[in-house]
């Protein structure tokens, strides 16, 4: 167990400092753009569609089945994507001053 | 070149959530974050290091143009008002996606522990976060409006916890070796957990839920990220779900619930029956239209409190039209916005921006309450909970000590309600029982409608 670790030291560094980042950013936020930052950080995780991608350039073929399920992940990935960048941005298009 | 790509949509991922923290720049961080997917999606496909099969790529191309087709109608079409059910829907997505993708790879990956504790933590997260989400769907749309609770939920629910994380560490521990019917039962265990974590949780406290799912999903995409050694994944999975954290806590803190209390101890069903039935037997005053009309036209000062009754009955429009009709009339009109006014933190000055209300017309909570005491009337459109003066009054009620909009202050109280049933958290609110307090039942957007049309006679 520990072994793993000590092999990934670099990813857990990596982590690490992302994890703080992440609180940092959030620190003094107003109340009026939870909402929209939620939505955005909703579509920023959906960057695992990367993964869903390479699985599918990684699938042999003929294997059928997984080529089903990657082609769903794929499609999955991009609803929240496309789905979560644009609700944000209509959201966000109200806040703009109007005079 | 790749891994400079993903370093650069690592960057505009940081960059962009730190701008969408500021009104100003809100817009643009959002655009700057969706180039940078962008980049990382076109570079995964069109940089893969190995030759690809045309087949495999058009499904792929297939499968992100149906997707971006699906998803922009649907971002598009979506009223401002089911805003909330619809990021659920989409980080749901996300959480399936995450879920898909350890299926797929628990096979390849047998005999490595590390590989194999990144896939099931996968799929575990990702499914809890997605059929968590589809039921958090479900109860904002209404499709699902009783909050279901098993008798000692609690104890079902930590023993399916429980039951989940040993098959998972099982799992992890005999790297893939176990047959696949136990990765299904897994999976099936983790999506039972996602509907039982979040049925028994109250409709109020179902935005802290989101958020908390989403942040859950940022895990889900990082441990793709360890997974595949992939930077882009592991920045954009571990920022949401860190943030998202903290965004969460944020949420609770505006309703100061601890989030231990959203989980545990939703809003119970005896301390809402006591304080039903102690005020029973008060009675309501009622008030016409036509008396309201001309309260308003000879006031000075009018406070509109909106709630989510005015969103749901789409009056955000016809609101607008009243206050432009009594600032014609020399009559000051603000709006008091309390922190969770709508279904989520900020919805309800996105729905009043989308009708056209100037941003300088909606005065938060700490700024607003001092001003009641000059207020001639106060309208309170569909909101009930965040006016309710058991937050402060009554140690007893699930709702104390969260912050509220402090109308009795005011010399006229007016509540537009659609009837006297109790609001979101399911509690009594004494105010309309108040002296000062008359009501006025009714649908928001019909009642106003004829308001404004009582005053244009006038």
């Amino acid at each position: 167990m520990l072994e793993l670790f000590e092999h990934n030291l670099d990813l857990i560094y990596f982590l690490i400092l992302a994890a703080f980042v992440g609180v940092e950013l959030i620190g003094k936020v107003p109340s009026v753009l939870h909402t929209p930052l939620m939505s955005g950080a909703n579509a920023i995780h959906g960057v695992v569609i990367v993964g869903a991608i390479l699985v599918m350039l990684n699938c042999d073929p003929n294997d059928t089945l997984n080529l089903i399920l990657g082609f769903l992940a794929v499609l999955l990935g991009t609803l929240n994507v496309v789905g979560g960048f644009v609700v944000t941005d209509r959201m966000l298009e109200m806040f703009k001053k109007k005079k | 070149m790749l891994n400079l790509l993903y370093l650069l949509a690592s960057l505009s991922f940081i960059v962009g959530i730190k701008m969408l923290g500021h009104p100003e720049t809100a817009r643009k961080g959002n655009l700057l974050a969706a180039v940078g997917m962008v980049l990382a999606i076109a570079g995964t496909i069109f940089l893969h290091p190995t030759p690809v099969s045309g087949m495999v790529l058009a499904l792929i191309l297939g499968a992100l143009a149906l997707g971006t087709v699906l998803g922009w109608v649907a971002a598009k079409r979506v009223m401002m008002t089911q805003m909330p059910e619809m990021v659920s829907l989409f980080n749901g997505m996300g959480g399936a996606c995450a879920a898909l993708i350890s299926l797929i790879e628990y096979h390849h990956h047998v005999g490595q522990a590390g590989a194999m504790a990144s896939i099931v933590a996968g799929l575990v997260i990702g499914s809890v976060s997605f059929s968590g989400s589809i039921i958090a769907f479900a109860k904002l749309n209404g499709t699902l409006s009783k909050t279901l609770r098993l008798p000692s939920y609690n104890l079902i629910n930590n023993a399916f916890l429980i039951l989940t994380l040993g098959l998972g560490i099982a799992l992890v521990l005999n790297s893939g070796t176990w047959p696949t019917y136990m990765l299904m039962v897994l999976l099936a265990l983790a999506l039972v957990y996602g509907v039982l974590f979040v049925v028994p949780i109250g409709g109020a406290d179902m935005p802290v839920v989101i958020s908390l799912l989403n942040s859950f999903t940022g895990l889900a995409a990082a441990t793709g990220g360890f997974l595949y050694d992939n930077k882009v994944m592991l920045t954009g999975g571990i920022l949401v779900g860190s943030a998202g954290t903290i965004l969460t806590v944020a949420m609770c803190k505006a309703m100061n619930r601890p989030l231990s209390s959203v989980i545990f101890g939703a809003f119970g069903g005896g301390g809402a029956a006591a304080s039903a039935s102690g005020t029973e037997g008060n009675s309501v005053k009622d008030m016409s239209i036509t008396d309201l009309a001309v309260l308003m036209n000879y006031s000075k000062k009018v406070i509109i409190v909106p709630g989510y009754g005015l969103a749901v009955a789409q009056a955000q429009h016809v609101i607008h039209e009243l206050e432009e009709l009594l600032e014609s009339r020399s009559v000051e009109v603000k709006y008091a916005i309390h922190p969770v006014a709508g279904r989520m933190p900020g919805h309800m000055n996105v729905l009043l921006a989308e009708s056209n209300v100037s941003y300088d017309k909606l005065v938060e909570m700490e700024e607003v309450n001092p001003e009641f005491a000059s207020t001639d009337v106060v309208l309170v459109v569909g909101a009930n909970d965040v006016v309710n003066p058991s937050a402060k009054t009554d140690p007893s009620s699930p709702i104390y000590g969260m912050p509220i909009l402090e109308v009795d202050q005011a010399q006229h109280i007016v509540i537009n309600k659609r009837s006297m049933s109790a609001g979101y958290a399911g509690i009594d609110n004494p105010l309309f029982y108040h002296p000062k307090t008359s009501m006025v039942f009714g649908d928001a957007k019909g009642v106003l409608t004829k308001l404004v049309a009582e005053l244009k006679q006038m």
